[in-house]
């Protein structure tokens, strides 16, 4: 009772009682989330990891724009059912370049850490222009406006600086070139292709939406889709060395 | 502190000054109206230019207006600023019906997916966090501006500080609201969960909200009582730590100064801790410690009996909000978060059990010698079946949170109907029954219009509750066990889409649910205009009420 008299200090004082509350609800957060920053085991070591492509990037800002996240998740937990049905359990190397992550909360509709290569674009195509028509019992509703909404990407390379800035190791040279690589992955047979996958190995060039003529936001959509989780070699991937 | 007790007058200088700030803010507005070249962000910026002089044009009027109806001190002599807290009773009316509307279009839409429309604005994904962020800022947001307005004031027996910053609070807010609804139709979000708003509704969220704190410190300030009252260091954590999150999760880097897109400044796994801390406590904080601040002023109020127990609000509020913060990981559970991480949330989340049903229990025991009036007072019974709802879902989110539950509950409808149950039975119940005790008490009315409308509200709220979420324990346990399912042979028994279609006669029942507690809402807000009006039904002049009582005290 004595301990608790002193308390009438907080009750009396109301700078008093906010420093008490801003001290009492800091210490949680300081000693969970601030480790994660400088312990080098929390990010495992793997190979393959890449920025996004120009082109992935805005495929990205789609799938954000769109709120996909809010039914599709992006993160293969370490369960036997998850792995058998997903593919290997989502590493946090996978998204150490993702500003925001999108690992999401709920799954209405499956995870897509791993969809890439799953699927042709042409059921891509299909399946976001009218889910149903690929998938009977889906509940996805229809996104038949990507195929005619023209992609702008007039700001690509201040899109790509503003990562650089919060960590993306974009070189300068990808940042003066963002729009000529964002078209070169549509056209592997263009003149820039060699430079672009030189900037960008492994990333896949083609034209996604099967309409060669305009850019659209189904080509970046798709792009990204194609992308996912197909990044880390497995292969060469030592779990026990990971292990945290 | 005599000044008090004068009538009060609008500060010339605070007046200038907020002017200039306006002017300062539409030219800016105009800057990016210009510049941009993104339709959305124009858009904003016209808003942004019409509410401002707007604003400009009401401060001028301020004086004058308050002279019209502050001028009325109360019995204690107190000119209590009453008008700002009957703006906040109306806009929370008018956002609940608004996100439960939403809430329940979405409902339809996962049973029905045909109303998506498949439309960019009508969309499952841009309608969610239209939802989420109606009913948790703009309907909890008003419901705690008001009532924290309404309850500093009369436990400090002081007037609220400033005469402007109050009406800043207010509009600036309501501005945040319509800045983040029409951005995510519009298909600006920056995607994390409950703070999609993009950096330049968050900048105008952190002068808001710095302004709000000033007006509750400097209330608090001229208080007459030398305690501050229990239910204010709720208020206060609610508004501080608020604070705190919103400043740290939503730290980015825009693509430049006239457009809307932005990059956050944590990546994958730092960045999941980070939100997932935010969003935890945005439950912890938001939902719970300044709703509880409700509770602490409303109950005792209604029931006329003092708290519980004093020592028990001081255990129970300094370990809530220091356990609070440790257990976002449980968002986390078997994800590239590490384990230790993992762990450390999941023991605390476990712990928090304890402060939870600490309140819950000083919240109930408050009706000690008081029970009875649970039969003729129906907005106490409402007051009350909220603690019991608040019980129930912080027992179980700690069961939730521990792991070998979360692997079959995490990205089912378990959690969404874990969120609603206490959303909609305890956040939103507890508003209702303070929205109930502030119409009359606002208005000089000697009651509500009707107590038979609240108590039909009751029953059908609480029957849409229960129907949401019974069928939501049962999609989302069935569908986690669907998932995990095997052969004899060592096969996965069912593909995704089979488990998606085993969900469709438990959305109904859940959209229906939603459906009765949106109904059980407009009776409400018809009841409280009959109560502005100043009617009253039949069955609640004093005679009829007093030959109820008799009638129950019989046994008839």
């Amino acid at each position: 009772m004595r301990l608790l008299d002193k308390h009438a200090i907080f009750e009396k004082n109301s700078i008093i009682l906010v420093i008490g509350i801003l001290v009492t609800v800091s210490i949680g957060g300081l000693i969970e989330i601030a480790p994660l920053f400088y312990l080098e085991n929390t990010i495992e070591k793997v190979e393959g990891m890449r920025p996004y492509t120009p082109l992935e990037l805005a495929g990205r800002n789609i799938y954000v724009r769109e709120g996909c996240y809010v039914c599709h998740s992006q993160m293969i937990r370490a369960t036997r059912d998850e792995v058998e049905r997903y593919g290997h359990y989502s590493l946090a190397a996978e998204s150490m370049y993702d500003h925001p992550f999108q690992w999401g909360s709920k799954r209405n509709g499956p995870d897509l850490a791993r969809v890439g290569n799953k699927y042709s674009d042409e059921w891509h195509r299909a399946h976001l222009t009218k889910p149903s028509s690929v998938v009977p019992e889906t509940i996805m509703p229809g996104y038949p406006f990507l195929a005619e909404n023209k992609l702008d990407f007039s700001q690509i390379s201040g899109d790509i600086r503003a990562n650089q800035i919060v960590g993306v190791p974009y070189t300068e040279e990808q940042i003066i070139n963002a729009s000529a690589d964002l078209r070169a992955q549509l056209d592997e047979f263009s003149d820039d292709y060699d430079a672009f996958i030189e900037r960008y190995p492994s990333a896949q060039a083609r034209d996604f939406d099967g309409n060669p003529s305009e850019i659209t936001e189904m080509d970046a959509l798709i792009a990204y889709l194609q992308m996912l989780g197909t990044l880390v070699d497995f292969s060469l991937y030592d779990e026990q060395e990971n292990n945290r | 502190m005599a000044y008090q007790n004068n009538p009060p007058v609008v500060n010339r200088l605070a007046q200038s000054l907020t002017t200039a700030c306006l002017a300062v803010g539409i030219i800016l507005a105009v800057i990016i109206a210009g510049k941009t070249s993104s339709g959305a962000m124009q858009f904003h910026a016209f808003i942004i230019i019409a509410s401002f002089l707007v604003g400009i044009i009401a401060i001028f009027n301020l004086g004058a207006r308050i002279n019209e109806d502050g001028l009325e001190a109360s019995p204690s002599g107190v000119f209590y600023n009453n008008t700002i807290v009957k703006y906040g009773v109306i806009a929370s009316a008018f956002w609940g019906i608004a996100g439960f509307l939403v809430g329940d279009v979405l409902a339809w839409q996962l049973a029905f997916p045909v109303l998506n429309f498949d439309l960019p604005w009508t969309n499952f994904g841009r309608l969610r966090p239209l939802h989420t962020s109606a009913v948790i800022f703009a309907f909890g947001g008003n419901v705690l501006i008001a009532t924290s307005f309404y309850v500093v004031q009369r436990t400090c027996k002081a007037r609220l500080a400033g005469e402007i910053a109050p009406w800043f609070v207010f509009w600036g807010y309501q501005l945040f609201i319509v800045l983040a609804a029409t951005g995510y139709l519009l298909g600006i979000t920056q995607s994390k969960e409950y703070a999609e708003p993009e950096w330049y509704v968050d900048l105008w969220l952190t002068i808001v909200w710095v302004v709000y704190l000033l007006v509750f410190l400097g209330t608090l300030w001229r208080r007459k009582e030398p305690h501050i009252y229990v239910a204010n260091w709720f208020y206060l954590a609610f508004i501080v730590t608020v604070a705190m999150l919103h400043l740290v999760n939503n730290a980015s880097v825009p693509v430049s100064f006239v457009n809307p897109k932005s990059y956050s400044a944590f990546s994958g796994v730092q960045d999941a801790l980070t939100q997932w801390w935010y969003g935890h406590n945005a439950v912890g904080f938001f939902l719970t410690a300044g709703f509880l601040g409700i509770m602490y002023y409303f109950v005792p109020k209604r029931a006329e009996r003092p708290i519980y127990s004093y020592r028990l609000s001081i255990v129970h509020f300094w370990s809530l909000i220091f356990l609070y913060i440790w257990a976002g990981p449980h968002h986390l559970h078997y994800t590239a978060l590490p384990d230790w991480a993992q762990t450390l949330g999941m023991t605390f989340s476990v712990m928090l059990w304890m402060p939870s049903w600490g309140g819950m229990i000083n919240g109930l025991m408050t009706l000690s010698g008081a029970w009875d009036k649970l039969r003729t007072d129906p907005v106490l019974k409402m007051l009350v079946v909220s603690v019991a709802f608040y019980g129930m879902s912080t027992f179980e989110g700690p069961l939730m949170s521990i792991k070998a539950v979360n692997g079959l509950s995490h990205y089912t409808d378990w959690t969404i109907g874990h969120v609603h149950s206490g959303a909609l039975g305890w956040v939103a119940f507890v508003s209702f029954g303070a929205l109930y005790c502030l119409t009359p008490w606002l208005w000089n009315r000697k009651g509500l219009y009707s107590l038979k409308l609240v108590n039909i509200h009751f029953w059908v709220s609480t029957v849409g509750i229960l129907l949401y979420i019974c069928a939501m324990w049962v999609s989302g346990i069935m569908q986690g066990l669907m998932w995990r399912a095997y052969t004899d042979l060592g096969f996965l028994e069912y593909s995704f889409v089979e488990t998606v279609a085993a969900m469709q006669p438990y959305f109904i029942i859940r959209a229906i649910g939603g459906l009765l507690f949106i109904i059980g809402s407009l009776v409400m807000v018809y009841n409280l205009w009959r109560t502005i009006r100043g009617d009253i039904a039949d069955e609640a002049t004093p005679e009829n009420i007093d030959r109820a009582i008799a009638a129950q005290a019989l046994g008839e």
